[in-house]
């Protein structure tokens, strides 16, 4: 019985942990590459999941084409959002692009909340509701799990590719070492940046769509606190490195449902922010991070 | 140097003019109590900026858990005056106090972080604050504390936030202030020069989060009802955009920046979805054409272009 429960319980930590870790990537990529708290990522992810609502619900598009959809209208507004917002205020100040990034997320949720309505809406289930017993135990894994759990890992697959085998993923990580040297190599930063937002805010916008079907309900708030999780989960792993993120989602996912299901539910976020505060004072790079020394 | 020059004698009868012109239309008539709600939340709002600003703008440390210090005086306030039936100014001075003790706690081991890692960090404190408010029964849990006496009026606000201003525009242009202005500008530069940056750090935060619990028991006091939900992220939030807005280093700016903005949601109240729109935008455009705020670090100057006491006076 015992069993059961902590291989149901690390099904739920992983799934929930997969979408903590497709957002936590956008957030790694945009800080690692121009050290910017992007806090309309979370936003994005809203955004996905209603382009998915409405793709499912008016275009009776299926489970697939909306999630390919919607990760393509999602980078688009994520350049879009960059152009527009981010690129004026490259140059000032910490705090000045931190606001900024605040105005965006407001915009976003707002702007949403006035032309959609605040109301709750139903996602259509778009998988079939089926369930399998593992190992003969009765421990069910919902198909939704499996296809949060493939789709995350199929993506990330993707984006390690993208990153260590591509041109782009070469001129981004040039980028977020030395953005004066690269650009003396030639790299197009204003491109390389874009490239950066467009590929962070697709995974945002997949992550969108995984939660609506597997919740079935979005609304324009949603994205607030996953957003803030998933940068816990960034920092967890350490900012501006990529496998970090992915550590970094799939710990914070596992540590909730775990606190959730020894019967602290109600304090499950505060740990989250309380581990968060631990891991800032004891390892401030993350766990995957690497020491930098502070230079005059 | 006379403590009762010719400024600061101008000074004080400017305080009391002001007060004396709002109390006299209050009891004419003209100042009903919409206008008076206003004006005690324009008080708070510049008792959280001024506040803020000695943390954010003056000492360089990026705070997003102001809300939380303020919802600690708010909830010490509304225990003591509404379940310990004390008088206010003992729910004030308690809210100060419990606020400016949660201040050192959450200073001493956050503040060795810099930059955008001490606003994620104060960002959890504060959502961790909110969390246990709201897990309290004692408190009210998540529906809140009810039936806290109204004490709060026109009077205690605006004498409180003339105090607040009072004491921390002299901090600043104390041996102290200067230390922070340092540590602001380059710490380890402030370091070598024997500052001590870590006591200074604290120290500001303390008085940051003793001022924040102040505007806590005004506002408890005030709406008679608090609940957790009301000191989230994204009053913290408004806070910041208050002293941004108005100018980092510059009190008389988050004076003016806490007016105009608390002018700007009366203005838009009627149209809530699309007030928050347009306050984004309205960051937005401030960041990239102003990002120094209205006043940059500048102090407005009302009866001579020397410097002395009238910051604070000069934007009222």
């Amino acid at each position: 019985m015992i069993m059961e429960e902590i291989i149901q319980q690390i099904v739920n930590g992983v799934s929930l942990g997969s979408i903590y870790a497709l957002i936590a990537l956008g957030y790694t990529m945009v800080y690692g590459i121009i050290k910017l708290i992007n806090f309309a990522h979370g936003d994005i992810y809203m955004i996905g999941a209603y382009v998915g609502f409405a793709l499912t619900t008016f275009l009776k598009l299926g489970f697939f084409p909306a999630l390919i959809l919607s990760m393509v209208i999602c980078a688009i507004l994520g350049v879009i959002i960059e152009k527009v917002a981010y690129k004026p205020i490259r140059n000032s100040t910490r705090i000045a692009a931190l606001i900024t990034a605040i105005s965006v997320s407001l915009f976003l949720e707002y702007g949403m909340m006035y032309f959609f309505k605040p109301d709750t809406r139903t996602f259509p289930s778009l998988l079939p509701d089926k369930q399998i017993k593992i190992f003969n135990t009765d421990a069910v894994l919902d198909i939704k799990n499996v296809y949060i759990i493939v789709v995350t890992i199929s993506l990330m697959l993707l984006l390690q590719y993208v990153i260590h085998r591509t041109k782009v993923g070469k001129a981004m990580r040039a980028v977020s070492l030395d953005r004066d040297a690269a650009q003396l190599m030639g790299i197009d930063i204003n491109k390389t940046i874009s490239n950066t937002f467009a590929i962070g805010s697709a995974l945002a916008g997949a992550a969108g769509v995984l939660v609506g079907t597997y919740y079935n309900s979005i609304n324009p708030l949603m994205g607030v606190v996953p957003g803030l999780k998933a940068f816990v989960a960034a920092v967890i792993g350490g900012i501006g490195i990529i496998p970090g993120a992915v550590f970094g989602g799939f710990f914070l996912g596992i540590t909730e449902t775990t606190i959730s299901s020894l019967g602290g539910s109600l304090y499950k976020d505060a740990v989250a922010f309380a581990i968060l505060i631990l891991v800032l004072l004891l390892k401030p790079n993350g766990f995957l991070g690497k020491d930098v020394k502070e230079k005059v | 140097m006379k403590i009762l020059n010719k400024k600061n004698i101008l000074s004080i009868l400017a305080i009391l003019i002001v007060y004396a012109i709002v109390e006299l239309l209050t009891h004419l008539g003209v100042i009903d109590s919409y206008i008076q709600l206003n004006l005690i939340l324009i008080g708070i709002n510049i008792i959280l900026a001024v506040s803020l600003n000695l943390i954010t703008g003056f000492t360089g440390q990026f705070s997003l858990g102001h809300a939380a210090f303020m919802s600690i005086g708010a909830y010490t306030s509304g225990i003591v005056t509404a379940k310990l039936g004390l008088p206010f100014i003992v729910g004030i001075i308690a809210a100060a106090v419990v606020a400016s003790i949660a201040g050192i706690i959450i200073g001493i081991p956050t503040l060795r972080l810099r930059g955008d890692y001490l606003a994620i960090a104060t960002l959890g404190f504060g959502e961790i604050v909110k969390i246990i408010a709201i897990n309290n029964d004692y408190i009210g849990g998540a529906v809140g504390l009810n039936d806290i006496p109204q004490y709060t009026n026109w009077t205690w606000t605006y004498f409180l936030v003339v105090l607040t201003v009072f004491i921390i525009y002299n901090f600043i242009k104390s041996y102290h202030g200067r230390a922070c202005i340092a540590i602001r500008e380059d710490e380890i530069a402030a370091e070598a020069m024997g500052v001590n940056t870590t006591y200074y750090k604290i120290l500001v935060f303390t008085i940051g989060a003793f001022f924040a619990g102040i505007a806590g028991a005004l506002y408890a006091n005030y709406f008679s009802f608090i609940k957790p939900d009301s000191f989230g992220f994204m009053k913290s939030v408004d806070i910041l955009v208050i002293v941004v807005f108005g100018g980092l280093g510059s009190i008389s700016g988050s004076i003016i920046g806490a007016i105009a903005l608390s002018l700007i949601s009366v203005f838009l109240q009627n149209i809530p979805e699309l007030r928050m729109v347009i306050y984004a935008v309205i960051l937005f455009l401030i960041m990239v054409y102003r990002p120094q705020g209205i006043m940059g670090n500048v102090e407005l100057k009302l009866f001579n272009k020397k410097g002395g006491l009238n910051g604070y006076a000069g934007s009222k």
